[in-house]
């Protein structure tokens, strides 16, 4: 990570005061640290939009030509000013409040969700180390020591914002959404922390930029191929589910739920979570380039010698597409899961995936043996959860016991008995032929009516 | 093994991801419609237009026959006697009031079949919309083509150049005689516009068991057809050689039912010739 000095501005040039200039003022305020901050800060802003603006672009053209389409292609040159249409249209519709939205939350969820998308992209590096005029500053808007904690700690609020919403607007699909949501999230943040937590295991830091000087080493010091390929691939099924996009997303399964916990949102609120969601998922991105293909290091060090100061930018931005076209790709090809498939993939699959995984590379940063002994124990482990699993689904259906339906088990009582709907309450009191033929002779006079299915 | 098998099958899901990565290369089936058309097919049914002979006489007589075949009841004819001073069409009377209601008909051309002298027949052109009930019916004067035989070009209809061409041809099913067989030999009458139409080939009585043995017609047919109106899978090379492998995989059941019939066949005659061994014995 060479530091590398580009052109003193003239007017930079003149400032003389702290060495770095860091928004969270840990070596000192001055006045052109307020300035290097917040020209950072509203570049970082800046792009993000606009980069989510080409996502949402991205994602429509991608995907049509994964269908034989052509996708937008009206507004501006290629369709590039799609969004921006959208968008503007977004803004001039009429904002709805439904008449039993608990109105505070319901204005406040759009800016919960959208929030957290943002301040995770500020702890991620995109670029190496520059200095101007001996003021070094880093390109990314802030370095906190425990930088990742807070892409965790983000994400987990963003859950908020959907719980919230569903919750808040008085209707049951946004609250099925809503639910389907929080439990997915909250479910997939188990594998997903414990997925970084073998990424903190190696580097030894929760710095995101020490994650990525860690890894600085070329590719076979990425942490992709240094952890082996597994934990890369965990972390990206789980962020999937953590995004709610496709194939787990199921929080606005619009099949299913209308459109799942935004369903009474229109309006600019509308166009928020819109938004937070494509700017989640180049967050995102950004988070799996940083945390296991080392940011905006080149494959080998020094791939190309010429600029040390854009070179690494350009890998960043290189790397986050090639996510971004993943999960294209990912919404193209494959269909959405069921809500218990969901569930079993993230509590019986990750989470002891991980789990082992994350034992296994514990021991062996401690001693290799250890690590083999690992290994024993999580094979072991496995076999063992695998048969549990197996005894669980495969268990066959006794006759009078209770009658399977798919994987579940379902009580006998709920199924009620036969195939002609629920059993009757009390036994038909008439003399005539009992069983189903009753309810088509004619009831003898003064008995009461056989119980028939519609009658009651 | 039944944790690989299972595995095997958890990763079927893959084959989705080769399909779709493939869909980038593949050709885009969606066409900018109002900026580029898709050329019509040969015998597309469009509105209808009323035709006239060489020396502009009407050919419709008046009879109503088209009226009475309708199944929308869409067609509205009254009949008139030709003025004998200057009469408008051959016959003894002509069409009077001649009306079709667009948002009645459904294209049948049974009407085209009952005609006895072709005065109507229905063109390719459908490109058109109205913003009231009253519009859609079409008068004698709109629906009667130009003194170059060629259908008006009415301000509501969307017509391109060269939308015209081939569209006053005769999409009779049968020939006016009333036979299937007319390939090569021109029953209709000419597009004024345009001249004689020649004949279609392949539209005849005339039929390849050998060739065509029982396959779908529009197999039979996709030589013939647009590319764009065939499935991606059979145009081209690709097309061949599924085409000759459909062709090997019937052939292959046909010589396998041979068999299996020369295999019965055979079983019965040596039954029936062991039994007649047996009660010889």
């Amino acid at each position: 990570m060479g530091a590398a000095t580009i052109a003193a501005h003239p007017a930079l040039s003149l400032l003389a005061g702290t060495t770095t200039a860091d928004p969270l003022f840990a070596h000192g305020v001055g006045w052109f640290v307020w300035v290097v901050v917040v020209i950072k800060v509203l570049v970082a802003f800046a792009v993000l939009l606009v980069s989510v603006m080409l996502m949402i672009w991205f994602e429509r053209k991608v995907i049509s030509d994964m269908q034989s389409r052509i996708g937008p292609n009206r507004a501006g040159p290629w369709g590039l000013l799609q969004t921006l249409a959208d968008g503007t249209k977004l803004f001039f519709k009429e904002d709805l409040l439904p008449e039993r939205a608990d109105l505070g939350v319901f204005k406040l969820a759009p800016y919960l969700s959208l929030l957290p998308a943002l301040l995770i992209f500020t702890v991620i590096p995109v670029g190496g180390i520059i200095s101007i005029s001996g003021h070094t500053f880093e390109l990314q808007v802030a370095d906190p020591p425990v930088g990742i904690l807070l892409v965790l700690a983000m994400s987990s609020i963003a859950v908020y914002g959907v719980m919230l919403a569903g919750w808040a607007s008085g209707s049951k699909y946004p609250l099925l959404g809503a639910v389907r949501a929080s439990a997915q999230m909250i479910s997939y943040e188990a594998a997903l922390g414990m997925t970084v937590v073998t990424v903190v295991l190696i580097s030894g830091t929760l710095s995101t930029r020490g994650i990525v000087q860690s890894q600085s080493g070329g590719v076979w010091d990425w942490n992709l191929i240094r952890l082996g390929i597994v934990p890369f691939v965990l972390f990206m099924v789980s962020i999937t589910a953590e995004l709610t996009r496709p194939p787990f997303d199921l929080t606005e399964a619009d099949s299913e739920l209308v459109g799942g916990f935004n369903t009474e949102y229109s309006s600019i609120r509308f166009a928020l979570f819109y938004l937070a969601e494509f700017m989640n998922t180049i967050t995102m991105s950004a988070v799996v380039v940083t945390l296991f293909l080392g940011g905006p290091d080149g494959p080998v060090p020094r791939f190309i010698p010429t600029s040390d100061v854009w070179m690494p930018v350009i890998w960043f931005l290189l790397k986050t597409l090639v996510f971004l076209f993943v999960y294209v790709w990912l919404r193209a090809a494959l269909p959405r899961l069921r809500y218990d498939q969901l569930m079993d993939l993230g509590w019986k699959r990750l989470i002891p995936l991980t789990l082992g995984w994350l034992m296994i590379v514990a021991a062996v940063v401690v001693w290799h043996w250890w690590g083999l002994l690992a290994v024993v124990v999580a094979v072991v482990a496995g076999g063992l959860l695998r048969r549990a699993f197996a005894v669980g689904t495969e268990r066959q259906p006794q006759p009078g016991g209770p009658t399977s339906v798919g994987r579940k088990i379902v009580p006998t009582a709920l199924l009620g008995v036969g195939a002609r709907g629920a059993p009757p309450r009390v036994a038909p009191p008439g003399p005539a032929s009992p069983g189903p033929a009753a309810s088509g002779t004619p009831a003898a006079p003064g008995t009461p009516g056989a119980p028939a299915g519609g009658a009651g | 093994m039944g944790f690989l098998s299972d595995l095997k099958e958890d990763l079927h899901f893959l084959g989705g991801f080769k399909l779709t990565f493939e869909h980038l290369a593949r050709p885009r089936v969606t066409r900018q419609y109002p900026d580029e058309k898709k050329p019509k097919q040969p015998r597309q049914h469009g509105r209808h237009v009323l035709n006239r002979y060489e020396d502009g006489m009407e050919k419709c007589i008046g009879c109503e026959l088209c009226a009475g075949v309708c199944p929308a009841d869409c067609i509205y004819v009254r009949g008139l006697d030709n003025p004998p001073d200057h009469p408008v069409s051959p016959g003894e009377r002509y069409g009077f009031v001649y009306e079709i209601n667009y948002l009645r008909c459904i294209h049948c051309d049974l009407c085209v079949e009952a005609c006895p002298t072709e005065a109507i027949t229905e063109s390719k052109l459908f490109e058109f919309s109205f913003t009231n009930r009253s519009d859609a019916i079409y008068t004698r004067d709109e629906l009667l083509v130009d003194d170059d035989g060629r259908p008006k070009h009415l301000p509501w209809e969307d017509w391109r150049e060269g939308d015209d061409r081939l569209t006053s041809g005769w999409m009779r099913a049968t020939a006016p005689a009333g036979s299937a067989a007319y390939e090569g030999e021109v029953q209709w009458s000419g597009e004024l516009g345009y001249g004689v139409r020649a004949p279609e080939g392949g539209q005849s009585a005339y039929r390849d068991d050998a060739a065509t043995g029982t396959l779908p017609l529009r197999e039979v047919l996709e030589a013939h057809l647009l590319d764009e109106d065939i499935p991606f899978e059979h145009r081209g090379m690709r097309g061949r050689v599924w085409r000759a492998q459909v062709s090997a995989e019937r052939n292959k059941r046909k010589l396998q039912r041979n068999r299996d019939r020369l295999r019965e066949l055979r079983a019965a005659r040596s039954a029936r010739k062991a039994s007649a061994d047996g009660s010889g014995r």
